[in-house]
């Protein structure tokens, strides 16, 4: 079972996985919007932005436009790599069977 | 569980294809547009005939202030009734599938069309002004064209087809000006239509 062993635990939840795939084919985007995409609630963004943040697989920018604070997420090096590799073990599981 | 990696992947996929391509646009908003630029063709050709212009005599014509006048106004309520037809569909649309329609995406989208048309707009305008009324035909289906290609990359690709189209068209009618009105109806009636057939078929 060696294949498993290298898919990656942090992708594991859809909405993870959402998230990098978002992040994958843009720039920077903002928590309203990647809510909207997912269609997730504040919370439910909030917390597995923050985990993946912490695995340093994204970068997140906090600012303030006019009084209102807007947070916006980017993929690091790294979570580009690490998502990539997650991607390649997914197909070859796929193709395997 | 290898049902969960395929449902994995395919979620990698929508995810990817929902956040960078502005996939709301409809196929109707297309035929509608079409439609609206057929009906606009007929009304101006039967305007020239009031006029006493037999549109397809082949000799030169001279067109007076107030016609010119007319057949702006035509053509800007056509291009607002298409433009207005094109947003109702897409919020229909993204209503239906829960697609958020105000991101970045829809906003570069936008943007990439718009510059183009701005040009091409501007074109015209001078055009009017140097009195070279016969260009103004070629030149908007050049330049609608370019835009639509420009927009191509955040949108449908099929998008791009439609803009090779009426470039080709464009590019024809320059050598057989004085037939505007005809290859407005074909650019931006039939291809508008034929374009919004097979998009709205194809992702229904």
């Amino acid at each position: 079972m060696g294949i498993i062993d290298k898919l990656n635990k942090d992708f594991e939840s859809r909405v993870r996985l959402g998230i990098m795939s978002v992040l994958m084919v843009n720039d920077w985007i903002d928590f309203t919007e990647m809510k909207s995409l997912l269609n997730i609630t504040d919370g439910n963004l909030a917390s597995h932005s923050s985990s993946l943040e912490k695995s340093g697989y994204i970068e997140v920018k906090k600012e303030f436009v006019g009084k209102k604070p807007k947070t916006s997420y980017r993929v690091t090096n790294g979570g580009r790599t690490a998502f990539v590799s997650h991607l390649n073990s997914l197909e070859k599981l796929i193709k395997s069977k | 569980m290898d049902q969960k990696h395929q449902e994995d992947l395919s979620h990698i996929r929508s995810m990817m294809e929902r956040s960078s391509r502005f996939i709301s646009l409809s196929g109707l908003s297309g035929v509608f547009a079409g439609l609206f630029a057929l009906a606009g063709s007929i009304y101006a050709y039967q305007l020239f005939k009031n006029n006493g212009i037999e549109y397809f005599d082949g000799r030169q014509k001279m067109y007076s202030y107030d016609l010119i006048i007319e057949l702006v106004f035509i053509a800007l309520a056509i291009l607002v009734l298409a433009l207005g037809s094109g947003i109702f569909f897409t919020l229909k649309k993204s209503k239906k599938f829960d697609l958020p329609v105000w991101t970045n995406t829809t906003k570069k989208m936008l943007l990439n069309l718009a510059i183009p048309l701005f040009v091409g707009g501007v074109f015209c305008m001078a055009l009017l002004y140097h009195q070279l009324f016969a260009l103004i035909a070629p030149v908007t289906l050049l330049f609608y064209g370019l835009a639509l290609i420009n927009a191509g990359k955040y949108t449908f690709s099929d998008i791009r087809y439609l803009g090779v189209g009426e470039i080709i068209l464009g590019c024809i009618s320059l050598f057989y000006l004085g037939f505007g009105l005809v290859f407005w109806a074909i650019g931006f009636g039939i291809l508008h239509i034929l374009y919004g057939i097979i998009v709205f078929k194809k992702y229904k």
